[in-house]
């Protein structure tokens, strides 16, 4: 599902990494794992070098497939919103939605069907919440481009962007348990769980959720 | 596809004949029945085979490839009838994406065969003479139980990795079906889980074009000293366009003419596209039997895997831990991708370990056989892959 974001909206390396080593450290060793939207494979490789794991991905973009499958990654072409209902209740302990929830039609079919589908799930986005975000909009008066966010509003396949705060209520509305939220900032640091959630939604540029049901 | 000068041994037809009996390859005979699905049992029988690599210490690192229809043993060797290099020389041998070096591949001739594993081409032990239409109708499962004997026979209990195209994909979807402790891995390419209703149209077209020829004088034609060649020739052209695209036809041949200026107003081959196909037909008799022909087809005709398990496909999975690989090309539509997506949708329903490529082609089915660079990459990743999570040792100094 990368192909929806633009090579020029990838984050640094560094920054990036951050991201998904966080993920990765919420995946218990060894576990069954489930990456929708794996792009070029970054996530499942550190999944297999870090924690043991033979972690499957599903990718919208037939190039981002074929190019996993000949690094030896189990991976099929697929889509978020229509492809979750072919796997069994509980197939994986984990199912990974890194950056992509807010590019789908239907977020609260694909959250329903990933607690469907995994014991945990693991979901990043982009926080439409950010200072930079409300500031734009609130002195701008046009819709906010950022170093995360680059695209205008025209040609961005972020159809459905969300706060932290919006994410925190949908999880409410499916029933969802959150177990840990991490809100990342702008270098990609940790920002401090002892922070309230409204300083986390205003200062944090993503955030990482584990949910269960 | 290629036209290259066909060898004086090719011109032979007793070269062909002589590979039914004493086949230049390693064979294995049976005395021991094998139970068919028809409900008949085959005695005695026997398997040709060839070989290619070294077996390791562990016997981890065997890969089965399993033919299509037109297909035979002669993997990557050349062909002692044709003269020609092995039909997926491009994929098997060293440095090849399925490497020699490391891997030890090997390649049975079906039953029903006519390469030297027995079909109706073979002797009937109860008559003395050439089974013919006497020889029962076989399955893919069948020929897969035989492959399971072969393996019995050779001391290899389990396999790295079943590989095939087209009727030997469907071939590795028994294999993994059927004996799923004994499949490791498994890459069915440009096939489906049941045979479509379009497909058996094809088949019956070229079945009914063999038995209209007098010569195959109802399946008897070896006895008789005679060959249903023509007959024979029509269902290869017939099927053969089904094996290529418009695509591809349009870009070989156009509406070119053969060696002539203009039209004859007459029957003859005015277009390249026409030599072409008579080409192929009558290359095709001369290494291939009428009746095998038939028997191969209808065997694909009955391939419905979902079938044979309460009409779920996903049922014909249950349980399994094998690694799947499916690929499917984009100009093929004799196995349209639409086909392998439904398995892979089978094979989520019991959340095995499944990875897909549809890859963009312009050759139509025949893909699989032709010089398609994302395919090796995706074939060798995949199968090492499987290689390094089986634990199969690697050859010192092997570069994969």
């Amino acid at each position: 599902m990368n192909v929806n974001v633009p090579p020029h909206a990838v984050r640094t390396t560094d920054t990036s990494r951050v991201d998904l080593l966080l993920i990765a450290e919420m995946v218990r060793p060894g576990a069954r794992v489930v990456d929708i939207g794996c792009g070029d494979g970054t996530l499942l490789r550190l999944l297999a070098s870090r924690r043991g794991v033979d972690a499957r991905g599903i990718e919208l973009s037939q190039a981002g497939v074929n190019s996993c499958v000949a690094q030896g990654l189990a991976v099929i072409q697929g889509d978020a919103d229509t492809d979750l209902v072919h796997y069994p209740d509980l197939a994986f302990d984990y199912a990974i939605l890194s950056q992509t929830i807010q590019a789908t039609y239907s977020p609260r079919h694909v959250l329903e069907q990933l607690l469907r589908i995994g014991r945990r799930v693991i979901v990043s986005f982009p926080n439409f919440g950010h200072w930079r975000v409300r500031t734009q909009l609130l002195f701008g008066g046009k819709m906010p481009k950022t170093d995360n966010l680059p695209d205008r509003w025209y040609d961005t396949p972020n159809i459905h962007l969300c706060t932290i705060q919006d994410f925190l209520d949908l999880c409410r509305h499916v029933g969802a348990k959150v177990e840990r939220v991490v809100a990342l900032n702008a270098y990609g640091t940790k920002l401090g769980v002892s922070m309230p959630l409204f300083a986390q939604n205003l200062f944090g540029e993503q955030a990482v959720f584990l949910l269960s049901r | 596809m290629s036209e290259a000068p066909v060898s004086q041994a090719f011109l032979d037809h007793s070269v062909r004949l002589a590979q039914i009996a004493n086949p230049e390859s390693q064979i294995v005979h049976y005395d021991n029945p094998l139970p068919l699905d028809c409900g008949e049992k085959l005695a005695p029988f026997s398997i040709a085979y060839q070989t290619y690599g070294r077996l390791n210490a562990d016997k981890s690192n065997l890969v089965l490839v399993c033919h299509a229809l037109t297909g035979d043993q002669h993997v990557a060797n050349i062909h002692p009838v044709t003269g020609k290099p092995g039909w997926w020389d491009t994929m098997v041998g060293p440095g090849k994406p399925i490497d020699t070096n490391r891997y030890f591949v090997l390649c049975p001739n079906v039953i029903g065969g006519c390469m030297g594993s027995t079909g109706p081409s073979s002797i009937n032990p109860a008559t003395g003479r050439p089974y013919g239409p006497d020889f029962p109708v076989i399955t893919i499962a069948d020929m897969v139980r035989s492959q399971a004997r072969l393996l019995d026979h050779l001391g290899i209990h389990d396999v790295l990795c079943v590989l095939g195209g087209s009727m030997g994909g469907m071939q590795v979807l028994e294999w993994a079906s059927t004996y799923k402790d004994r499949v490791f891995s498994a890459v069915p390419i440009a096939c489906a889980a049941r045979h479509s209703s379009q497909n058996i149209a094809f088949h019956e077209v070229g079945r009914q074009a063999v038995m209209a020829d007098p010569d195959w004088c109802q399946g008897r034609y070896l006895e008789q000293g005679r060959s249903p060649r023509k007959g024979l020739a029509v269902a290869r052209m017939a099927a053969h366009i089904t094996y290529l695209s418009d695509d591809a036809l349009h870009t070989k041949f156009g509406r070119n003419l053969q060696d002539r200026e203009k039209i004859t107003f007459g029957f003859d081959a005015d277009f390249q596209v026409e030599s072409y196909l008579r080409y192929q037909g009558l290359s095709f008799v001369d290494r291939f039997d009428a009746n095998s022909y038939l028997y191969i087809t209808r065997a694909m005709d009955y391939f419905d895997l979902a079938a044979d398990h309460g009409d779920a496909l996903a049922n014909a999975f249950q349980g399994t831990r094998t690694r799947f690989c499916l690929v499917s090309f984009t100009s093929d539509w004799l196995f349209p991708t639409e086909e392998s997506r439904e398995i892979v949708h089978a094979l989520n329903a019991v959340a095995a370990n499944v990875s897909f490529v549809e890859l963009k082609t312009k050759g139509g089915h025949d893909s699989f056989l032709l010089h398609e660079p994302e395919l090796f990459d995706t074939i060798r990743g995949f199968l090492n892959s499987a290689a390094r999570h089986r634990g199969v040792v690697e050859p010192e100094g092997w570069v994969p």
